[in-house]
């Protein structure tokens, strides 16, 4: 599917902060798998075509950075962690769980189209909340198999459709469409757990 | 010695992330001094301030900022905000509970630098705190401390905000710039150094975002209310990630010396489920472990350094008797493997069978030459590798083999992990 006019505009307008347009090649990609879920070979084309810039460079680019997607993937998506802070908290014991849980293996989607999971051995930055996952860019902390269960239900009842804006532009117009997504999906509150604040009161 | 706070001691208040009640705790008062002071006398307070910045090396600040040519524009200042170090999370907690406090201290180092143009560079996984600091950005600018002439003063700063996607190697100075430009994230060769040639070629100063954070304290305080906190080498405090096998893991300031214990006995409320500590680990992943008898250093650079390890970016990682140290190394040099670039072979050859020895070892397939295969895989990769990163992913595992080396003939004369049971009836 071709990208919206909407967001090639976007991708103009931020091009024309930065000193070089080639800086916009990570915001763009952000912005094409904002809209469309993922980056294909034919998005990637248009993004080049945008900015005026030869299509190898763009796919160099994208092929570097883990986070952008090449395909489709479920509704939401859940990676945990399993690197050596979060393994100290249990970090396996609540990725097998999350495995039965889901039914699917690492890397996989629910047949509902639900959820697509994997483990990650690239830390993600919540090592105080160990053992963590991070929940369609939003983490939860501190899991024990209830919580994962909880998570779980509620993924499977919330359509959360792979259009939502999960990925604001960085000076982005789309602001109040973010927002918006903030309020239905996972609202933007404070982990849970003694980190920081709490650690320290 | 009484707790001293520098950056978290009005994190207690509710609503700090608005700019109206950042502002009343002072917010911005130290970049309206800054502007009332000359660029040059702002780089010399820090100099004298003793700053040292606090994403890992412990270059002091001020030094690195009067290392950019004279009369050399533009140049540009670069937060760096792609928090990626295993056991670290602190660049989190700061934007996420002061977003302000960190954007005034971008605006602080602009203003000294003479930059008309700075970025932030976040890694791609800090949503919500991406959403706090565009949302800081954007009162910033309504209240007329970005943008142009700001505040009457004749001084133009605008800042971008730019979402990383998925690289560690992009915490690495040069390799952010590189991706800062649009390619893949991929080191550069020092020299020339960021500061006469950076980002798109220009003189560029990249300081992370505890150093930028310290700026406006700095500023409001003077130097000697700074040099009077922490050691002769280490002014001021600095926050600590404190994960793994404690009661209470978290973020935790420190005034730089507080002995290691105080950290994790008194703060965190020692080893969890009355264990005993077997071993922690200072920097993050690729910080030297240390021993229990490495209790009473004091959190800071040089004593840190003294003990065989490195502060690194303030990681704190507790392990405790149940550990199995091998495993602990296997997951780190996977991630190193996983992070690796690609651009030289010691680093991208060397993660990827260091790893798979380590995966042997837990599977019990190694063979008692294999320690000391690691271990020459590890001198061939430290020191010949393009950047810091390839060096980093052998100095754990290198120091596990020199103080557990009988853990692994556990694993060799067990066929496997000794530990993986233990471990198990530990967290159900």
């Amino acid at each position: 599917m071709a990208v919206s006019k909407q967001t090639l505009a976007e991708i103009q307008a931020v091009a024309a902060r930065y000193p070089s347009k080639q800086s916009a090649i990570i915001p763009a990609l952000w912005a094409v798998q904002h809209e469309q879920g993922y980056v294909t070979d034919a998005a990637m084309r248009e993004i080049a075509q945008a900015l005026g810039l030869p299509p190898s460079l763009i796919e160099a680019t994208a092929s570097f950075y883990s986070m952008f997607l090449t395909k489709p993937e479920g509704r939401h998506d859940v990676v945990i962690c399993v690197n050596a802070p979060c393994m100290l908290r249990g970090a396996d014991e609540m990725k097998d769980y999350l495995e039965r849980a889901l039914g699917v293996r690492d890397g996989q989607t629910t047949p509902d189209g639900a959820v697509t999971w994997h483990s990650t051995i690239e830390c993600l930055g919540a090592c105080g909340g160990a053992p963590m996952m991070q929940v369609d860019h939003r983490f939860e902390e501190n899991l024990t198999p209830e919580r994962i269960d909880v998570i779980i239900d509620r993924l499977r009842k919330q359509p959360a459709a792979p259009l939502a804006p999960r990925h604001p532009l960085p000076g982005s117009p789309l602001k109040g469409e973010g927002e918006a997504h903030a309020k239905t999906a996972e609202p933007a509150k404070k982990p849970a757990g003694p980190r920081g604040r709490r650690s320290q009161a | 010695m009484a707790i001293k706070r520098v950056l978290t001691k009005d994190f207690a208040t509710e609503n700090l992330e608005q700019l109206s009640v950042y502002e009343r705790t002072g917010g911005y008062s130290g970049y309206k001094k800054a502007l009332e002071m000359q660029p040059d006398e702002l780089v010399e307070l820090v100099k004298k301030s003793g700053l040292r910045g606090r994403g890992g090396a412990g270059f002091p600040t001020g030094n690195k900022w009067s290392f950019l040519p004279k009369g050399v524009y533009p140049r540009y200042l670069v937060c760096n905000a792609d928090e990626s170090e295993p056991g670290c999370f602190k660049d989190r907690y700061l934007i996420e509970e002061s977003p302000h406090q960190v954007l005034e201290g971008i605006l602080i180092a602009s203003y000294a630098i003479g930059c008309n143009l700075a970025f932030i560079y976040i890694r791609g996984e800090y949503l919500p705190q991406h959403e706090a600091l565009e949302t800081a950005i954007q009162e910033a600018r309504q209240a007329g401390y970005l943008g142009k002439n700001v505040l009457d003063k004749g001084y133009d700063i605008e800042v971008i905000l730019h979402r990383g996607a998925g690289a560690y190697i992009c915490g690495e100075e040069t390799a952010l710039l590189t991706s800062l430009e649009g390619y893949r994230g991929e080191p550069r060769l020092k020299p020339p150094f960021p500061a006469i040639k950076g980002l798109y070629g220009k003189p560029t100063v990249v300081n992370n975002v505890e150093t930028v954070a310290n700026l406006p304290h700095i500023v409001n305080n003077g130097a000697d209310w700074f040099t009077a906190m922490g050691t002769p080498t280490g002014r001021g405090t600095r926050v600590w990630c404190m994960s793994g096998h404690v009661n209470r893991p978290g973020n935790y300031e420190l005034e730089n010396g507080t002995p290691i214990r105080e950290l994790i006995e008194e703060h965190g409320g020692g080893v969890w489920k009355n264990r005993k500590l077997k071993a922690f680990q200072p920097g993050g992943a690729s910080m030297m472990v240390l021993l229990p008898e490495h209790l009473d250093v004091g959190l800071d650079f040089d004593a840190i350094a003294k003990a065989g390890s490195l502060a690194g970016a303030g990681a704190m990682v507790v392990m405790d008797e149940t550990t199995c140290m091998v495993d602990a190394a296997r997951r780190y040099v996977k991630f190193f493997h996983h992070e690796s670039c690609g651009k030289c072979t010691p680093c991208r050859e060397g993660t990827f069978w260091m790893a798979n020895l380590f995966d042997a070892f837990e599977a019990g397939a190694a063979k008692a030459s294999d320690i000391d295969l690691l271990l020459d895989i590890g001198y061939n990769i430290d020191g010949r590798s393009f950047c810091p990163l390839g060096d980093a992913s052998t100095w754990f595992p290198r120091s596990v083999i020199k103080f557990f080396r009988d853990e692994f003939l556990e694993h060799l004369s067990e066929k496997g992990c000794p530990f993986k049971k233990t471990v198990q009836e530990a967290v159900a």
